[in-house]
């Protein structure tokens, strides 16, 4: 019976009960982290007061607590949230869509400048989500970019990483 | 009345030409990142902040604060006519809102929330205009303890009063203390978490996680939900706002109330959102009307838009007087105060007099700039809602990326946004609140000091905070509000029977460690 729904639930989507097992479980394993540091540098009354480790130890144990509570809620409920679908595969891809080229934006960024980089992004991506034509989309990929390098480099004076094509205009 | 006369020099140096412009500046983009999915108020301030640094302390803020009064506005635009919630306070705008808006009373609707969301704000503005000096003046007698008591009442009331699940409040609250102690320990000289990493050193900056978690978050959110706008057309007709004037007075009682409430939980501070759900539900279950809510009732925009703005006001209350935020969007002005050399808290009313007064007198004005705006530009807000969200959506990260990136001029803070979108987007699904998480982050080092400083005084002694009357009743508060919902449960379960408050009492006795 447990696998059955299981199977139902990876069907429909991701399971609620294990996105929330897995956060519940990596806040226990934060707060252990936190645990483990502060005593490191000493959780108790040195010579002139509490020792660094002092809150950030009192921190840790209740996140670690917590973390605990929340796993045992979970897997006390486990089977009752058997139905319950933290996001359907087909509600995953759009966000997939957009985290995978924001990720790939952002190595851009250290790679060439933000300039660059936010022009390809937004013009791929208006090509690839929006089905926009190349003109439309070149356009908003040039102005967007274009206003940021007025707004910051000129009038506030407020530098931005750039790349190689800046160099080229003397940037 | 020598704070009346405070007063007005504050409206002389807010009523300069240069701050009125910014004022409108200020109000059109907070409207706009109101509307917009992915930007909110804590999210917008904190992008344009770096683009502050240039200008004067005192026009800064009140651009700032204008963009805040913005968003508060501009929430209820896309709540209204498209049933979307522009921030998380305008959900309860829409049971009501949304409805008359489909029934063709969209104007009706607006002129309702806005004039409700002002009326609201107006409330709050004047409750800090004669509270802020007052609280001001107490709270330079606190000492470490006071302070530490404060900050517990804080997120005591976070737990309390949050609608979600207690424990996860607390974790997210959690995370957001641990974050706080990582890098240089100040007291110590010490290094914390940095596990060797040199970019840990500074620790995390709240802003990056306020841009990540608000703003990538809240995209990543959107894509998931499929965004079709399908919107009701916007337009106010001058008439139709003077029809609406003229039925609003008859829910005075029931602005009233959206007004106590949204004060009392702004101050404390439990949100604004919070506070339109208590005012909405106050109002149906003393409505005549009870049947009418939930299907184009006015009285079901006014009761939540009213709570929702007095809270939002009223959290800046505590940042001004007692250096400590009361919502994430306060959080980030504390940070910009503290950038340009301003350290909120009592002291601020000495010694920058023309400062607190000029920015407490663009409250004023640019709540009614506020009001003037948002009912004359209505179908422009709305005309860019129908721009289709695969423009949207990159140009937003774009934005983000650019506001992450010149919070400290770095690199590995655009990498750190990204990863707090996810989490963000991760923690929403499952119902962890994020505004304690982005607080305890803000206030973290501030806590930490006020404990440590306590517990020198006290020799590690937890007694001392029930030394005196002060911080005893400020902690004693904080406990009953702790297990609020536990002991109301209590009481409606004894409703009728004779005993009711002598047996909760002992529930709420030992308060936990923090």
């Amino acid at each position: 019976m447990e696998s059955q729904a299981e199977g139902r639930a990876a069907a429909g989507g991701l399971a609620t009960r294990w996105v929330e097992l897995v956060v519940a479980l990596v806040i226990v394993g934060g707060g252990a982290l936190v645990i483990k540091d502060s005593m490191r540098i000493g959780t108790d009354w040195g010579p002139d007061g509490p020792e660094g480790g002092y809150f950030p130890f009192l921190t840790g144990w209740s996140l670690a607590l917590s973390g605990l509570w929340l796993t045992g809620h979970t897997l006390w409920n486990w089977r009752r949230m058997a139905g319950q679908v933290f996001a359907s595969w087909s509600a995953l891809r759009p966000v997939l869509a957009m985290l995978l080229p924001t990720i790939a934006f952002v190595v851009l960024i250290k790679l060439i400048g933000i300039y660059v980089a936010s022009a390809i992004f937004i013009g791929a991506f208006m090509m690839w989500q929006g089905k926009y034509k190349l003109l439309p989309a070149l356009a908003v990929a040039i102005a967007i970019p274009a206003a940021v390098f007025l707004l910051f480099e000129l009038w506030f004076l407020v530098p931005l990483p750039k790349g190689p094509v800046e160099r080229l205009f003397g940037y | 009345m020598e704070d009346v006369a405070n007063l007005m020099q504050g409206f002389a140096v807010a009523l300069t030409w240069q701050n009125l412009l910014f004022m409108l500046v200020g109000i059109l983009l907070g409207v706009l990142i109101g509307v917009l999915p992915g930007l909110g108020g804590a999210n917008g301030v904190a992008i344009l902040l770096p683009l502050t640094f240039t200008m004067s302390p005192t026009s800064a803020i009140i651009m700032l604060s204008c963009i805040y009064w913005g968003a508060l506005f501009g929430g209820a635009i896309t709540s209204i006519l498209f049933n979307i919630p522009g921030e998380p306070w305008s959900v309860a705008t829409t049971f009501d809102g949304y409805p008359m808006a489909q029934q063709g009373r969209a104007g009706e609707a607006m002129t309702a929330a806005f004039t409700s969301s002002f009326i609201g704000a107006f409330f709050a503005v004047v409750v800090i205009t004669f509270l802020a000096p007052l609280v001001a003046r107490f709270a330079l007698k606190f000492g470490p303890p006071e302070y530490f008591a404060v900050q517990f009442l804080t997120f005591c009331s976070f737990i309390g009063m949050s609608r979600e699940p207690p424990v996860k409040t607390i974790a997210a609250m959690m995370i957001g203390f641990a974050l706080a102690a990582v890098g240089l320990d100040t007291v110590t000289g010490q290094l914390r978490m940095t596990f060797g990493h040199t970019e840990l050193l500074q620790g995390f900056d709240f802003l990056i996680a306020v841009i990540g978690l608000f703003g990538i978050g809240e995209i990543l959110l959107t894509m998931e939900e499929g965004l079709a706008f399908k919107g009701v057309k916007g337009k106010i007709d001058p008439r139709i706002v003077l029809q609406t004037w003229a039925k609003l007075p008859k829910y005075w009682l029931t602005s009233l109330r959206g007004c106590l409430i949204g004060c009392w939980m702004g101050i404390t501070p439990g949100g604004a959102t919070p506070a339109s759900f208590m005012s909405y539900g106050m109002a149906r279950r003393f409505s005549k009307e009870k049947e009418k809510f939930g299907s184009g009732h006015v009285e079901g925009v006014v009761a939540p838009e009213t709570a929702a703005h007095a809270a939002g006001t009223s959290a800046l209350l505590p940042m001004l007087t007692l250096g400590i935020p009361g919502s994430p969007t306060a959080a980030v002005l504390l940070g910009g105060l503290l950038i340009w050399g301003l350290q909120p808290g009592p002291l601020l009313f000495v010694e920058k007099k023309e400062f607190v007064w000029g920015l407490i007198a663009s409250m004023y004005l640019g709540n009614i700039v506020g009001l003037i705006i948002v009912l004359t530009t209505v179908p422009w807000w709305a005309a860019i809602l129908r721009i289709p969200f695969s423009i949207i959506a990159p140009v937003i990260v774009v934005i983000c990326a650019i506001g992450a990136y010149t919070v400290h001029n770095s690199f590995f803070d655009v990498a750190m946004m990204l990863v707090f979108g996810v989490v963000g987007y991760v923690f929403k699904k499952l119902k962890y609140p994020l505004a304690p998480l982005v607080l305890a982050l803000v206030l973290g080092d501030m806590a930490e000091t006020a404990f440590r400083q306590s517990m020198l005084l006290s020799k590690g002694s937890i007694e001392i905070f029930w030394s005196n009357g002060l911080v005893g009743t400020i902690m004693t508060l904080a406990v009953v509000l702790l297990y609020w919902p536990l002991m109301s449960k209590v009481v409606e379960g004894w409703r009728g029977g004779m005993q009711p408050f002598r047996r909760n009492k002992g529930a709420g006795a030992p308060p936990p460690a923090q």
